[in-house]
């Protein structure tokens, strides 16, 4: 049942970050372009998202446990720090350099773009840095 | 109507999608997170079946509603490159990305995801200001 609930859960993440436009760069780009042509999107999107995440994670959190695992593993950490602040920095940079974040890359991978390809594995490649240097 | 009522179902059905998976394993949908520990974490299989999952919702949004696929961004290979490997290392070093701080964490009232989501838009925002404003047709 976990595979299957995580199945579903990444079933609904394709759908709507296609049915958002969010899959689209040029979208994300648009958003983030407050000088010219900006385009509002991605702020229905969050908002969208985050209505429902608002209401709904007191809700589930409150229950004793999830429905088919033994336990919750939700971060706790309420500090912030240097780590958080400088990844966050980074993140946003890259982000804007081509208006792909993780989820929106992933689902491109099925439009056969050699783009997506390059930002997927450099991602992984990002990743993997990160782990090495941060050690 | 496409700028706001898609994005507004869309962003539902994430936050559906974010909830359903934290009501029913108890984890958080930040796709960096899941992605990372696809390869490298435990609990393997349903990271994998999310990961399937994600790919597979793509490709019915697309194929079978009629979604038309995004035309195939005019950015060179070195900017393409350098961006991923910033998003990947950004988001291990800071936790998350849009989807782990942004619909996850802020639905949780988590400070430090208010933080990094307040960064990381504005460090966005910045870069697209210097790349297609001041030094414009560097992408």
């Amino acid at each position: 049942m976990k595979s299957v609930s995580a199945l579903i859960a990444g079933v609904l993440f394709g759908l709507g970050l296609t049915l958002s436009g969010m899959s689209d760069p040029a979208n994300v780009r648009g958003f983030l372009d407050v000088m010219g042509n900006w385009r509002p999107d991605l702020a229905f999107v969050m908002g969208g998202a985050v209505m429902i995440t608002f209401i709904a994670t007191p809700w589930v959190l409150k229950r004793p446990l999830p429905l088919f695992h033994s336990s919750f593993a939700v971060p706790t950490n309420v500090i912030l720090d240097k780590r958080l602040i400088t990844g966050a920095a980074l993140f946003g940079i890259g982000w804007g350099l081509s208006g792909y974040c993780p989820g929106p890359a992933l689902v491109s991978l099925t439009y056969g773009y050699d783009t997506t390809v390059v930002f997927c594995i450099a991602m992984i490649a990002g990743m993997a840095l990160e782990r090495l240097v941060s050690r | 109507m496409n700028h706001f009522t898609l994005p507004l179902i869309g962003g539902v059905i994430l936050g559906v999608a974010a909830i359903w998976l934290l009501w029913a394993l108890g984890r958080v949908a930040g796709i960096s997170g899941i992605l990372w520990g696809a390869g490298a974490g435990p609990e393997r299989p349903w990271r994998w079946a999310f990961l399937f999952g994600l790919l597979g919702g793509g490709l019915i949004s697309h194929q079978l509603l009629g979604v038309p696929v995004p035309l195939d961004q005019d950015i060179s290979t070195g900017v393409i490159a350098m961006s991923g490997l910033l998003v990947g290392f950004g988001t291990r070093l800071g936790s998350g990305c849009t989807s782990g701080h942004g619909v996850c964490g802020l639905g949780r009232r988590s400070p430090r995801s208010l933080a990094a989501v307040v960064t990381f838009i504005a460090c966005g925002v910045l870069t697209v200001l210097i790349t297609q404003h001041l030094i414009g047709g560097l992408l």
